[in-house]
């Protein structure tokens, strides 16, 4: 049993109490298989009897149209984009991370808030800016990191679901084409992970591997983090 | 925690709780301005197109938190400083307010979110050179409000605070706290305050004595046909691409 920390002040008119369940995370970027991992371990933990709840990016009902909208007109600042994006994280944080968190469950949320300081340093908005709006963010109990190369990203997405001008950073206008765009684009992304990775704390996991041995990676630390409270709960009176 | 202003315009905003008189007085102000021939723009808080369709169907469905509520705004401030606001200061226009920044710190804060984060948050947008914080007793704010209109909002009267019941009750109370934090306000950041309770006509007198002042040297936009500036004089490129709807 955890008392709910944040990275700042979090959500001060609430008492959250104790948090039974885990918060894992699992940060990457574009490409790098992270849905695929996320349903397997889903799975998996499953199995072992536990219950678990997922959640991605943009999927609070409170934004996901406005964002949606925002998309597809091109019509937003980077720090109107970048507000949009954090309401929309605190919505699930506080209506969906958290009270699964304090009913036990084991949440596995597909990317948390690194990814889109990530993003927005690159579109001009300050990282410090941007790290301190995200001061209502809880500390999850465990951030793995899916690390891959590029080659293997552009492998990966050419012969899956393809570019998208998005994940190549097209609007950044730094090159003429797809591939050049992504290529420059992840690379930038993958030093903001970098020094995010040493700034939060993430546990970094190979990605280059196939599906299996990344799955086997994830795993190990999971089960550390989950016997651990296995043997804390066990304690006898 | 406001930047200094970098542009070449000038930001004039007013402050203050429902019921304090300002959105007459900068109605007033603007057309002075805009006769005076400057190159005036006005902008009001909480009406960017684009996070409208968001923030109604939160309010509709009350599924709005203190954090989300004090995010969305701080989203629709800054999709107006980026569209419109900042571009235009940088043209030399005259930028008026009808709230700011500070009608964030007061109300969010009022609801329960941490002061320095608010802050923090509306830390790209700049120190106005006139902030006017109209102040009137709580009293008189809430006889206004309520014998003017026929019924007050869900959020407007902060029943989402559950402080009373009663909506009547609620409003006082959270306008109450809302006027505490205005106070406390005017020393952090320099509010000018300005007596809400004095007849329209002598608190006009007053801010245009104000604005004289800041105006003595000012030379900005031209606007020799004295034409007023809408949205779409900044964003004719950006509707033309197909919009947000």
């Amino acid at each position: 049993m955890n008392k709910a920390t944040f990275y700042g002040a979090g959500f001060p008119y609430r008492d959250f109490g104790k948090l039974s369940g885990k918060l894992i995370v699992l940060e990457g970027t574009d490409g790098v298989g992270r849905s695929t991992q996320v349903k397997m371990l889903r799975r998996w933990l499953e199995d072992e009897g536990y219950a678990v709840s997922d959640t991605g990016l943009t999927r609070s009902e409170l934004t996901s149209a406005g964002l949606e909208a925002a998309k597809s007109g091109h019509t937003l600042g980077p720090i109107t984009m970048s507000l949009f994006y954090a309401a929309d994280f605190a919505d699930r944080l506080e209506n969906l991370i958290i009270p699964a968190l304090q009913a036990g469950f084991v949440v596995l949320s597909d990317r948390y808030f690194y990814s889109a300081v990530a993003r927005d340093s690159l579109r001009g908005v300050n990282r410090v800016w941007a790290k301190e709006l995200y001061g209502i963010a809880l500390k999850p109990d465990l951030i793995l990191y899916m690390k891959a190369s590029i080659p293997s990203l552009v492998s990966r997405l050419i012969h899956g679901r393809g570019l998208n001008y998005w994940e190549a950073g097209m609007d950044l206008h730094i090159a003429d084409n797809f591939y050049d765009s992504f290529v420059q684009y992840q690379t930038m992304i993958l030093e903001q992970f970098d020094i995010m990775s040493e700034e939060y704390n993430f546990l970094t996991v190979n990605a280059d591997q196939t599906p299996e041995k990344i799955f086997e990676d994830l795993k190990k630390p999971i089960l550390e983090l989950l016997h651990n409270r296995l043997t804390k709960g066990k304690k006898p009176k | 925690m406001l930047r200094k202003n970098d542009t070449k315009g000038k930001l004039i905003v007013v402050e203050g709780i429902d019921g304090s008189g300002k959105s007459t007085q900068i109605d007033l102000l603007y057309k002075w301005l805009l006769g005076a021939g400057y190159s005036v723009y006005f902008s009001e808080w909480n009406s960017s197109a684009l996070v409208k369709s968001t923030t109604r169907a939160a309010k509709k469905t009350k599924t709005f938190t203190p954090t989300t509520f004090s995010i969305l705004h701080c989203t629709d401030f800054a999709d107006r400083w980026e569209n419109s606001i900042y571009p235009l200061l940088k043209a030399g226009v005259i930028v008026l307010a009808d709230r700011y920044a500070f009608t964030a710190f007061a109300r969010d804060v009022a609801r329960g979110v941490d002061p320095q984060w608010v802050r923090s948050m509306y830390s790209f947008a700049i120190m106005p050179d006139a902030a006017l914080y109209f102040r009137v007793p709580l009293g008189v704010a809430v006889e206004r409000i309520t014998g003017a209109r026929a019924s007050l909002k869900y959020y407007e009267a902060g029943m989402d605070l559950g402080l009373s019941e009663n909506i009547n009750e609620s409003f006082e109370l959270f306008q109450g706290r809302i006027l505490n934090e205005y106070d406390k306000m005017v020393d952090e950041f320099g509010l000018t305050m300005i007596d809400g309770t004095k007849p329209v006509k002598e608190q006009q007198k007053r801010v245009r004595s104000i604005i004289k002042k800041i105006l003595v040297g000012f030379d900005g936009l031209p606007n020799p046909n004295r034409m007023p500036i809408s949205v779409t004089n900044i964003q004719a490129a950006k509707a033309k691409k197909g919009g947000s709807k």
